[in-house]
């Protein structure tokens, strides 16, 4: 019965991977590699799943499964976590390492990037000490070749022992070979003898002296030269895994234990003393194989093929234009957002609300009465509307652009020239990456902070990545702005400012999230910065059309599909607040006054109040709440039109003070259900997870009513 | 940066100029240099040692972030971004 939560051991990250085999034929394929080397792509080419891909590295941060099919016979993919090695120092190398360890695996392909061989056949020598069936997929030839980098791949088989195909994996044809290969090694038994790491002479003597008792007592169930080799070492972690794989008795079998410590006497006699300087001499080892694997295989043409890389980073990164080129790109990604979403947006609310006449003219001939022609027309319906119209057209343009900027690899580098005011607040510079993911998706940047690998700074990340705005939360405050900021003036100058303003606010979000995050690194997260490494791949040329109709059919049309899921029955709710009257006025004026009061000292009113704890399932539906609850107490009458909006919402009470209020309490206040899950989920404590509304809330209530007080002290 | 993303761009031969050994912090950009040894414990040792910075592996300092910290490195082929405390206890060597 495949793999459970706990014969694998994935649950410290996972919350169970479980193997959907269709027959018990069906072959389990493992797809290792360093972190960003394509290995998604090669994933989503074999299986036709879109599991999310980008050009950076960390971005899977669970394993993934899929199907596929050659010649008959059935495969299960599994996309592991990337990790440059398995000696495993973080959740995600634990995942990796147990999956190929102890997942037993039918075959491991491990996918390695072509522009930076040398480095990942680190992870291929370890994984060919493990595993019997390993495939080497040499992705991204195409880039190889741009960079005139050569690469022999039969030499390269023939000097590692196993099987060596070279990948285009953004051409799914590439990995049809790669198909074949694979159904090869998996059928084939007699295969050639794989590359066995040599290490230093007392290294391989303490071996050789538990080789053979390892292999009678673990009864070929684990590789016996690597499972002596990991004895020697000690790793706690995978020590534990062992036991639970083999059962206690093992590690517990007295002649094996006297074994072992008799070996690593012998080991500190000649000078390597600690599990440190044994793993120092091991990867030493294993990088000198790698390099001479690679002597005369891999031959760079052209000293300067990363050239143009280094000129963009001199420019992206650089002491004068890292900071202005990073606000004027969150600048353009906003002006063409907004401009280019205002037309579909008339149009789209133009057609949608021809159709509610169509509809209520519809109800009117079939002679359904009043009550059930305002529930479903006035209340579902029309929220329906108002949410596709408002929020559709400015999320299925901002989603792409995001994506271009995240395939394009630029991403690290906003982490690269972040790490330093992180660092001030004892933070991770990876958390930039979760923060870039949060413009897209709390939730996703609640899940993504699984790249850092310090818990205290994990948590920080997790718990500040509601500051920045989400998608859901965009369309809001572009259409306050436009409404009070910019005029009907019209025109590229009014779409230039409106996208300035924007990037002021966001701008004043991330400032928020430095100063929340170093409050909480003062006192409830006390702690100094770890030390990481961030790698800054290659810049990659985005496949711009793909892009487009990926990030529409799998972000925008699934992010829109859960706020219609969640505006039908609020649309329900608020005209039926609305429409039940008692003691002479509506639920919805009830309610209203009750948190009036409240709400004017935030600038706000009780409406918006409502809206936004109605909107706790999904940001999207704030503003389509709002214009609700104003028309089924007002006289005007709705149509697309944002000026007529306006109109609404100013007969309404709403100035300048009003407006900025309201983006501020959109931009802070609890996060979403989603991401409360998530954060959950994450955690693991509700604790964290209360916490987490609870910062996000006070620093929006705080922020609202200074700023309330001020301006009305100055106006 | 100024004079130092000249020296990128013209990918300078010019070695650490100095016989004794250094930390990584004193290669400026453009630099190169060998390594000679990691004075950092624990998974920050591991983790530069997987990425292939073993004694002898030539490193070149490719420019510093906007702050001045931290720095990118080309490491065997990849470009690596290191803090600075982490380089004060990387030694290297002219090459």
């Amino acid at each position: 019965m495949g793999l459970t939560h706990n014969s694998v051991g994935i649950g410290a990250v996972d919350s169970g991977l479980v193997l959907n085999k269709k027959s018990p034929l069906d072959k389990v394929v493992a797809l290792a590699g360093n972190p960003n080397v394509g290995k998604s792509t090669v994933f989503n080419g074999l299986t036709g799943l879109n599991q999310h891909t980008g050009n950076w590295p960390g971005k899977t941060v669970a394993s993934a499964q899929g199907a596929c099919e050659y010649r008959g016979e059935n495969y299960v993919m599994v996309d592991i976590p990337g990790t440059y090695s398995l000696m495993a120092h973080s959740a995600e190398e634990e995942v990796a390492r147990n999956f190929i360890c102890f997942g037993k695996p039918d075959a491991v392909v491990v996918v390695c990037d072509a522009t930076c061989l040398e480095r990942n056949l680190n992870l291929v020598l370890q994984t060919i000490e493990i595993s019997p069936r390993v495939v080497v997929c040499v992705n991204l030839m195409d880039e190889a070749k741009r960079k005139n980098i050569k690469i022999d791949l039969p030499l390269l088989s023939k000097r590692l022992g196993v099987p060596v195909v070279g990948t285009t994996a953004r051409k799914k044809k590439s990995l049809q070979a790669l198909l074949k290969v694979l159904s090869e090694t998996i059928a084939d038994e007699k295969r050639q003898e794989a590359f066995k790491v040599r290490y230093c002479g007392e290294i391989e003597a303490a071996i050789s002296s538990l080789e053979e008792c390892v292999s009678e007592k673990c009864g070929g169930r684990l590789n016996a030269r690597w499972l002596s080799l990991k004895l020697l070492d000690a790793d706690e972690s995978l020590l534990r895994e062992i036991s639970a794989f083999l059962g206690e008795e093992f590690l517990r079998d007295r002649e094996l234990s006297e074994k072992i410590e008799a070996a690593k006497a012998r080991l500190a006699e000649s000078g390597i003393a600690d599990t440190d300087a044994l793993k120092d001499s091991m990867v030493s080892s294993i990088v000198k194989s790698a390099e001479s694997i690679c002597a005369g295989a891999v031959v760079y043409e052209n000293r300067l093929y990363a050239d143009k890389d280094r000129r963009l980073d001199s420019i992206l990164t650089g002491r004068r234009f890292g900071y202005p080129v990073m606000i004027a790109l969150l600048a353009l990604v906003f002006y063409i957002t907004i401009t280019g979403a205002n037309y579909p947006s008339q149009l789209i609310a133009d057609g949608l609300f021809k159709v509610q006449e169509l509809l209520t003219e519809l109800f009117a001939r079939v002679g359904a009465p009043d009550w059930l022609h305002g529930a479903l027309v006035l209340g579902v319906y029309r929220v329906l509307a108002w949410v596709v119209s408002v929020m559709l057209p400015p999320m299925a343009i901002f989603f792409p652009l995001f994506t271009l900027l995240e395939d394009s690899g630029y991403l690290p580098r906003i982490a690269y020239n972040l790490d330093k005011p992180f660092k001030r607040c004892n933070a991770c510079g990876k958390q930039a990456l979760c923060m870039c993911m949060g413009f897209g998706c709390n939730a996703a940047g609640v899940i993504g902070a699984r790249i850092i690998d310090s818990p205290r700074e994990r948590l920080l990340a997790i718990l500040t990545n509601n500051f920045v705005p989400c998608n859901g939360r965009f369309p809001t405050l572009i259409a306050i702005l436009t409404m009070f900021f910019i005029g009907s003036a019209g025109g590229a100058f009014s779409s230039v400012l409106s996208a300035l303003m924007l990037t002021a606010v966001i701008v004043l979000g991330v400032a928020t999230t430095f100063a929340v995050t170093k409050a909480l690194s003062k006192t409830l997260l006390k702690g100094l910065p770890s030390s990481y490494t961030l790698e800054l791949p290659p810049y990659r040329r985005p496949q711009i059309g793909k892009v487009i109709v990926r990030s529409i059919f799998d972000r925008t049309l699934f992010v829109l599909g859960r706020a219609v899921v969640v505006a039908a029955p609020a649309g329900l709710i608020i005209w039926l607040m609305a429409n039940i009257t008692a003691g002479g006025s509506s639920l919805l004026a009830h309610c209203a006054s009750f948190l009036d009061p409240f709400a004017r000292l935030m600038g706000l009113d009780g409406v918006i109040l409502i809206a936004f704890i109605l909107g706790f399932p999904a940001n999207e539906i704030v503003m389509p709440i709002i214009i609700m609850a104003y028309i089924a107490g007002g006289t005007i009458q709705d149509s697309g039109s944002i000026w007529q909006m306006k109109e609404l919402f100013v007969e309404n009470g709403w100035t300048r003070i009003t407006a900025v209020s309201t983006m501020l309490f959109s931009l802070n206040h609890w996060p979403c259900s989603t991401t409360l899950l998530t954060i959950k989920k994450e955690t693991g404590s509700w604790k964290w997870t209360g916490l987490a509304a609870l910062i996000s809330t006070a620093v929006g209530v705080a922020m609202c009513i200074v700023f309330t007080a001020l301006a009305r002290m100055l106006s | 940066m100024g004079m130092g993303s000249f020296l990128i761009l013209k990918y300078s031969e010019r070695a650490v100029d100095m016989n004794k050994c250094v930390n990584l912090m004193d290669v400026s950009p453009g630099q190169r240099a060998l390594v000679k040894g990691i004075e950092l414990k624990g998974s920050m040792r591991r983790r530069l040692l997987d990425i292939g910075l073993i004694e002898n592996t030539e490193i070149e300092c490719l420019g510093r972030s906007p702050c001045g910290d931290p720095s990118a490195y080309l490491i065997r082929g990849a470009v690596i971004a290191i803090r600075s405390e982490e380089c004060r206890r990387i030694r290297v060597c002219a090459r």
